[in-house]
C-alpha cells in the first residue's frame, strides 16, 4: 500500500489549494488575455505551485520506482512549502522543508539504498490494490471538497484571506509563545483571568491561568522518541557488540 | 529599488517588481557563479602554496587567474556521458537539485542592512532547512548512477549530513537565543558597534560554540577532512564518479556556493554580519538605514565586509582541507555524536545561563548600551500584550495593494528600529 500512504499528505493539500485559488485569486484566471499590469501575481504563483504539487502527487502514485517516487514527493512537498511561503506562513514553510523534504525523504531514500538488493527497486501495484486505493482516495477527495466548499469565507471572491484591515505580522514569536501557553494573539482570556483571579505572577501573560500550552505534550513526545531511539540503537547494536570490540582491539 | 523605479522613473508597478526580482535573482546567481570561479582559483593557489608548489601560473598572466575560466571552457566542451544502466531522469536532474538548494538558501541571506533577497522572519531556520536539501541531489546522483562507488559515496553523505544537522542546529540556536529573533537581519543588527559586540565575543560559551559550528558547517558541506562522499583514495570520486562536463561542474558550483553560504551564515550569526570591527560609519555620523547616497555607500561597505568575512571563512576551509588528513567514517560519526553534539549542548546551556545571570557580560561596567541587548527584553515586550507589542515588531507592514505583490527587496523608507 505504498502509493496510497504516500498519497496522503499531498492529496490533503491538493484540492484545498486549488479551491483557494479559485476563490481567492479568481481574477487571475484569464491572465493570458489581460495586459500584464492586471496580472494577479499572487494568484499566478499560487496556481503554479498548486499545479506542481498536484501533478507531482499524482506522479508519486503512478511511478513504480521508489526513488523516483521519493523525488516526485520532494517536488510535491517543496511546492507545498512554496504555497506556505506565498501565504506568509514562513515558519510552516521552512518546517515543511526541514521535516518532510530534508528529514523524512532523505531517510526514506537512505533506507531504500541500504536495503535494496537490485540496483533499481520497482514496485508493481496489483490491479485490485489500485482500485482499492482509488476508491479510498476518491472518497477522501469528496470529503475534503465538501469540507472546503462549506467554509463560507473562502467562497467570497477577491478577498485576501488575512485582510482584516490590520497589520500582517508574519512572525514566529507567537507560535513559540503559544508553545509555552502564552497566547499573544488572543489576549482576552488571559486578561480576563488576570482581572478576575488576580493571581498575576509578574509575567502578566495568559500563562498565569495554569495552562501549560503545548509544552507538556511536546515534552512527552520528545521523551517517547528518545526512548524509541535508544531502543532502536540497542536492538541494532546488540549482535555486533562483541565483534566491533574485537575489531577495535585489532585496530590498535 | 522597486519604489525607486516606480517613483522616480515612473514605471508601472508590475514592471518595477519584475525588474527588481530579476535583478536580485541575477545578483545572487552571480555571487554563486563568480564566487565558484574565484574560489576554485584560490583553492588551487592555496593548495599549491601549502604543498610548496606554485599552482597555476600561466593562464591569464602572472598568477594564473584565468585558470578557472579555462577550466570552465574545458568542462563545457567535455562530452556529457551517462552510464548505460543509469536512471536517466534522476541522473540528469540530480546536479540541478543540489544547485537549486544551494541557490535557494542565498535568498534569505542578508548581505547588508537592506541587501537581502527576501527578508524572512525565520531566516536562520530557512537557510538551515534549505541547506539540508542539498544532500538530496547528492543522494539522487549516487543512486541514479548505478555504480557502487557512487552508491557508497551517497550513503556516507546521507548518514553524515543527517547526523551533523543535529549539532549544527544546536549551534545555530545560540545566536538566535541571544538576539531573540530568527531574522538574520535582526541578528546582525544586534551586533552593531565595536567588534566586542559580536556574538563570538559575547561570552566564553559562544566563543567555543563558534568553532563547533564551523566544524559542523565544514562537515555539512562535505569538505575535507569530512569529504567521505567523494573520498578519492577509496571511492574513485564518490557520488560524482559517473559525472562529467557541465553537470559535474554544477555539483562543484553547489559545493562552493554552500561553502560561501555557511561562512556567510557564520559571519551573520557570530561575526557581526556586515558590521565591521570598528563602527566607522556611526563614528562618522552616518546611518546605514537612510535612503540617500551616504546610506547606500555605508550599506555597500557593509556588503563588502560580509563578503570579506565569508571569503575568510572559505579560505580557512581550504586551509583545513589541505592540512588535515581525511577522517574515517567511524571517526566522522564519533566527532559528531561524541564530541560536537555534547559540546554544543553544554555550551548552549552555558550561554543560556550566562545571558540570564550576566546579561551585561563581564565587562558590563562599560554599560549595556554598547553590549548587545538581551533577548529577555523582546520576550517581555511580547508578554506585555498588544500595547507593548509594537516596539519590537520589525517586519510588520500594513496590507496595501503591494501585499499582492512579492515582498519588497528594499524598504526604501529608511525605517530603522530604534534601540
Amino acid at each position: 500500500m505504498m502509493p496510497s500512504t504516500l498519497l496522503g499528505p499531498a492529496s490533503l493539500l491538493g484540492p484545498t489549494s486549488l479551491l483557494g485559488f479559485v476563490a481567492g485569486g479568481g481574477t487571475a484566471c484569464g491572465f493570458a488575455m489581460v495586459p500584464l499590469a492586471a496580472v494577479n501575481w499572487h494568484g499566478l504563483f499560487f496556481l503554479a505551485f498548486a499545479v506542481v504539487a498536484c501533478v507531482m502527487a499524482v506522479a508519486v502514485v503512478l511511478a513504480d520506482n521508489v526513488v523516483r517516487m521519493a523525488f516526485y514527493l520532494v517536488l510535491s512537498l517543496g511546492a507545498t512549502a512554496g504555497l506556505f511561503f506565498l501565504a506568509g506562513a514562513e515558519f510552516v514553510g521552512a518546517m515543511q522543508l526541514m521535516i518532510y523534504v530534508g528529514g523524512t525523504l532523505v531517510l526514506l531514500v537512505f533506507g531504500v539504498m541500504l536495503t535494496a538488493q537490485a540496483p533499481f527497486v520497482s514496485i508493481k501495484t496489483a490491479t485490485g490494490d489500485r482500485v482499492l486505493a482509488g476508491i479510498v482516495a476518491a472518497s477522501l477527495l469528496a470529503v475534503l471538497l465538501q469540507a472546503a466548499f462549506s467554509v463560507h469565507a473562502w467562497r467570497e471572491p477577491g478577498r485576501f484571506p488575512g485582510d482584516t484591515g490590520g497589520v500582517v505580522e508574519p512572525m514566529s514569536t507567537p507560535l513559540g509563545m503559544a508553545l509555552v501557553g502564552v497566547r499573544v494573539d488572543d489576549p482576552s482570556p488571559g486578561l480576563a483571568q488576570e482581572n478576575g483571579g488576580g493571581n498575576g505572577d509578574g509575567s502578566g501573560g495568559a500563562a498565569a491561568g495554569g495552562r501549560s500550552g503545548y509544552l507538556l505534550p511536546f515534552e512527552i513526545v520528545s521523551v517517547h522518541l528518545l526512548v524509541v531511539l535508544v531502543g532502536a540503537a540497542y536492538l541494532a547494536r546488540a549482535k555486533r557488540r562483541r565483534s566491533s570490540r574485537e575489531l577495535s582491539e585489532a585496530a590498535r | 529599488m522597486a519604489s525607486f523605479l516606480i517613483n522616480t522613473l515612473g514605471l508601472p508597478a508590475w514592471l518595477a517588481w519584475t525588474i527588481t526580482a530579476t535583478v536580485s535573482a541575477a545578483l545572487i546567481l552571480n555571487v554563486m557563479a563568480v564566487g565558484a570561479l574565484v574560489f576554485i582559483w584560490a583553492e588551487r593557489k592555496i593548495a599549491a602554496r601549502i604543498q610548496d608548489r606554485l599552482g597555476p601560473t600561466r593562464t591569464g598572466g602572472k598568477f594564473g587567474w584565468l585558470q578557472s575560466v579555462a577550466d570552465g571552457i574545458k568542462l563545457l566542451a567535455k562530452e556529457d556521458l551517462m552510464p548505460e544502466g543509469a536512471d536517466g531522469l534522476l541522473f540528469r536532474i540530480a546536479p540541478y537539485v543540489s544547485f537549486c538548494a544551494s541557490f535557494a538558501a542565498f535568498i534569505a541571506l542578508p548581505f547588508a542592512f537592506d541587501f537581502v533577497g527576501q527578508r524572512l522572519n525565520v531566516g536562520v531556520f530557512y537557510v538551515v532547512a534549505v541547506l539540508g536539501l542539498e544532500v538530496f541531489g547528492v543522494i539522487l546522483a549516487g543512486y541514479a548512477s548505478a555504480s557502487k562507488w557512487s552508491l557508497f559515496g551517497a550513503m556516507r553523505e546521507a548518514a553524515q549530513v543527517v547526523s551533523y544537522e543535529v549539532p549544527l542546529g544546536m549551534c545555530v540556536v545560540v545566536p538566535v537565543m541571544l538576539a531573540g529573533s530568527m531574522d538574520l537581519v535582526t541578528i546582525a543588527e544586534k551586533q552593531a558597534g565595536w567588534f566586542t559586540n559580536w556574538y563570538l565575543f559575547h561570552d566564553p560559551f559562544t566563543f567555543v560554540i563558534f568553532w563547533v559550528y564551523f566544524t559542523c558547517a565544514v562537515a555539512s558541506v562535505n569538505r575535507a577532512p569530512f569529504d567521505l562522499a567523494e573520498a578519492e583514495s577509496e571511492l574513485v570520486a564518490g557520488f560524482h564518479t559517473e559525472y562529467s562536463g557541465l553537470r559535474w561542474s554544477f555539483f562543484f558550483m553547489a559545493e562552493y556556493g554552500s561553502m560561501f553560504l555557511v561562512s556567510a551564515l557564520a559571519s551573520v550569526l557570530f561575526l557581526g554580519g556586515w558590521n565591521g570591527p570598528v563602527p566607522i560609519a556611526s563614528l562618522l555620523g552616518l546611518s546605514e538605514g537612510t535612503g540617500d547616497t551616504a546610506g547606500y555607500l555605508v550599506r555597500l561597505v557593509g556588503c563588502l565586509n560580509l563578503i570579506l568575512k565569508s571569503t575568510l571563512g572559505v579560505v580557512v576551509m581550504m586551509w583545513v582541507r589541505w592540512t588535515l588528513p581525511r577522517l574515517r567514517i567511524d571517526q566522522v560519526m564519533t566527532t559528531c555524536l561524541k564530541y560536537c553534539t555534547p559540546i554544543a549542548a553544554v555550551m548552549f546551556a552555558g550561554a543560556m545561563l550566562w545571558s540570564f545571570f550576566l546579561p551585561g557580560g563581564l565587562v558590563g561596567i562599560a554599560g549595556r548600551r554598547i553590549l548587545s541587548r538581551p533577548a529577555g527584553e523582546i520576550r517581555e515586550g511580547w508578554l506585555k500584550g498588544p500595547g507593548g507589542r509594537g516596539r519590537d515588531v520589525v517586519s510588520s507592514r500594513p496590507i496595501t495593494e503591494a501585499a499582492m505583490m512579492p515582498a519588497p527587496l528594499h524598504s526604501d523608507d529608511g525605517r530603522r528600529v530604534s534601540r
